[in-house]
C-alpha cells in the first residue's frame, strides 16, 4: 500500500519532467510514455519487494530508457536513431548519478502547444504528457468520445515527432505569442468544457486542481512574465468561491448572491498577492485583466458591496484586448449592474446573433435584462434552459422564469 | 453528419409519469431543451416512447418466433425516446446529448446514423 503510494507520488512529481527528459531527442513522445509506464509498472512490482529506491527518479529514469533502447533494437528503427537512444542512455546514466533532475518541462508545454499542432488538443496533450492524466479522463473533462480524444492524442504525438518539433523554448520575439497558447492551454483545462466558470457545478471539479498545478509549476520557470501570475491569480480566485456557488440544499447561487463567509480566504489572499506581483511589471494582458474584475468582486468580501463600475472598466479594456464572447457578456452584464439594464441590453444587441445562437450566458443574461426591461422575456428564458448542461443552473433559471415580474 | 440521441431512463424515471407535478417538472425542463435543439435547425426527426411494460417484443430463436410481452433487452434503464439530429461531427452531437435534461441514473446514448446502402 505505501510502496503503491510511492509510486503514484513519484508518477505526480516526476512524470512531466521524465518524459521531457526521454522525449527531448527523439520527439518520440509515445515511445517516452511507454518505456515509462513500462517502468512505473516495474516499479510497482519490486519496490515492494526491495524497497522504495533513495532516488525514485533515476531509478524511474535508468528502467525507462532500458525499455526504450530494448524496443528501439526489437523493431529495429531507423539506423540513425541508435546514436540517440545510446546518448540518452549516456545522459540518464549520469543524470542518475547527480543529486539534481533538471526541470525542463517548460520545454514540453511548448511543444504541446506548437503553432503546427491543432490548437483544440493542446490542452488534452498537456494533461496527458505532463501531469500523466489517462485519456478517458480527458474526454470525459472535455465531452469528447474517449477513442477520439485518444486518436487526435496519437496523431498529435505523431505530428511532434514526424514534423521534428523542437524541445527548446521560443526566441525572445516569438515568445508573447506562443506564451498566450500555452496560458490558453492551461485556463481551459481549469474550465474543461465549462462555458461559463464561475457557474460551473462545484461537485464537477473536471481539471480545475490539475490546471491549477500547472500555473504553480509555471511560475518558477517563467519569474519575468506577469500573465503567467495573472492566470494563476484568476485560477485562485475562481476556486476560492467553489463551495459558495451552490447553497447547503445544493441549488445554484449566482455570483452577487453568494454567502462570502463560504469564499476561501487562504485563497483569495494568495491571488491578490500573486496579482499584485503580477501589476508591478506594468505588462498588463487578458489573464491579469481577468483576474483583476474577479479580485473586484472579491472585495464585496470586506466591503458588503460590489464596485460595478470599475468591473465594467476592466471587461470594456478586456474587450479591446480579447474580443471573445464571454468577454462581451461579463461587459454587458457589468454595464447594466453599473448604468442600467438599458444600456447593458444595447451592448447585448451589437453582439452578432450566429456567435451565441448555442451559448447558454448570452441567453441567461438576455431573459435577465429583459425582465427588468419590462419587456417579453420567455422566449429568451426558454433558450437558455433549453441549453443548459448544469441541473442545478437549469432549476434556477425555471425558478426565475416562473416568478412574474 | 446525423446522428441519434437514445435518451434511457430509469424505472423511477418512468414511474414519475403517472406523477402529475413530477411529471410537469420534467416537461419544463425538456420543452426547452426541445425548442433550443429545433431553434438550432437540427432535428431531423424523433419521438417520445411509452414505458417499457406496453412493449411487445418478437424473439426469433432457432425453431422460429417467440413472442413476449415486455422490451427486448431486460435492463434497468430503458428507451424513452429519441432524436434523430444533424450535425457536424460526433463532438457537437455529444454537445447536445450533455444538455438532455433527465434525471440521475439515465442517461443518453449517441450513435451515428447508418449511410443508406449504396447504390450498386
Amino acid at each position: 500500500m505505501d510502496t503503491r503510494r510511492a509510486v503514484e507520488r513519484a508518477a505526480r512529481d516526476s512524470y512531466g519532467r521524465l518524459v521531457t527528459f526521454l522525449a527531448a531527442r527523439s520527439r518520440d513522445i509515445a515511445a517516452a510514455e511507454d518505456a515509462l509506464a513500462d517502468a512505473f509498472r516495474a516499479a510497482l512490482e519490486t519496490w515492494p519487494r526491495d524497497g522504495v529506491p533513495a532516488r525514485p527518479e533515476a531509478w524511474l529514469l535508468t528502467a525507462a530508457r532500458r525499455r526504450m533502447i530494448d524496443r528501439a533494437r526489437h523493431v529495429q528503427v531507423q539506423a540513425e536513431a541508435v546514436p540517440d537512444l545510446r546518448i540518452v542512455a549516456e545522459e540518464a546514466e549520469a543524470l542518475a548519478e547527480a543529486d539534481r533532475f533538471p526541470d525542463e518541462r517548460l520545454k514540453l508545454l511548448f511543444v504541446c502547444a506548437h503553432p503546427a499542432i491543432d490548437p483544440a488538443i493542446h490542452t488534452p496533450l498537456m494533461l496527458q504528457t505532463v501531469l500523466g492524466l489517462d485519456a478517458a479522463r480527458i474526454a470525459s473533462a472535455f465531452l469528447v468520445s474517449p477513442a477520439a480524444m485518444g486518436q487526435r492524442l496519437s496523431r498529435a504525438k505523431v505530428k511532434i515527432r514526424d514534423a521534428g518539433i523542437g524541445f527548446e523554448l521560443p526566441e525572445a520575439k516569438e515568445l508573447p505569442p506562443r506564451l498566450d497558447a500555452v496560458l490558453e492551454a492551461i485556463y481551459a483545462a481549469y474550465g474543461s468544457g465549462w462555458d461559463d466558470v464561475a457557474g460551473a457545478d462545484p461537485r464537477r471539479r473536471g481539471l480545475a486542481a490539475e490546471a491549477i498545478d500547472l500555473g504553480r509549476m509555471l511560475r518558477p520557470l517563467l519569474p519575468a512574465e506577469p500573465e503567467v501570475e495573472g492566470l494563476l491569480a484568476l485560477m485562485l480566485h475562481c476556486e476560492a468561491r467553489r463551495e459558495a456557488r451552490r447553497s447547503p440544499d445544493g441549488d445554484y447561487v449566482p455570483l452577487s448572491e453568494q454567502d462570502t463567509a463560504r469564499w476561501s480566504k487562504p485563497m483569495i489572499t494568495e491571488a491578490e498577492h500573486i496579482l499584485s506581483a503580477a501589476a508591478q511589471d506594468r505588462r498588463f494582458g487578458r489573464f491579469q485583466l481577468e483576474a483583476a474584475i474577479q479580485s473586484v468582486h472579491a472585495q464585496r468580501a470586506r466591503t458588503a458591496r460590489t464596485d460595478w463600475e470599475s468591473i465594467a472598466l476592466l471587461y470594456q479594456g478586456l474587450v479591446r484586448l480579447a474580443p471573445t464572447i464571454g468577454a462581451l457578456v461579463g461587459q454587458a452584464a457589468a454595464v447594466a449592474e453599473a448604468r442600467g439594464a438599458a444600456a447593458g441590453w444595447t451592448l447585448m444587441q451589437a453582439i452578432p446573433a450566429e456567435a451565441v445562437a448555442s451559448y447558454q450566458p448570452y441567453w441567461a443574461l438576455a431573459a435577465h435584462l429583459l425582465r427588468r426591461l419590462g419587456r417579453p422575456a420567455d422566449a429568451a428564458y426558454e433558450r437558455a434552459t433549453g441549453l443548459c448542461e448544469d441541473p442545478a443552473m437549469r432549476a434556477f433559471l425555471l425558478r426565475r422564469w416562473q416568478e412574474r415580474p | 453528419m446525423q446522428y441519434a440521441l437514445l435518451f434511457q431512463q430509469t424505472p423511477e424515471e418512468f414511474a414519475a409519469r403517472r406523477d402529475p407535478e413530477k411529471h410537469a417538472a420534467f416537461w419544463a425542463a425538456f420543452m426547452p431543451y426541445m425548442t433550443a435543439l429545433k431553434e438550432a435547425g437540427l432535428v431531423v426527426a424523433g419521438a417520445g416512447l411509452e414505458p417499457p411494460a406496453t412493449a411487445t417484443s418478437i424473439r426469433i430463436g432457432g425453431s422460429g418466433r417467440q413472442v413476449q410481452d415486455g422490451p427486448f433487452a431486460d435492463t434497468k434503464e430503458q428507451l424513452a425516446g429519441f432524436f434523430i439530429i444533424e450535425v457536424p461531427n460526433l463532438d457537437v452531437a455529444l454537445d447536445w446529448a450533455s444538455r438532455y435534461p433527465g434525471g440521475p441514473g439515465g442517461g443518453v446514448e449517441v450513435r451515428p446514423v447508418a449511410p443508406p446502402k449504396p447504390q450498386q
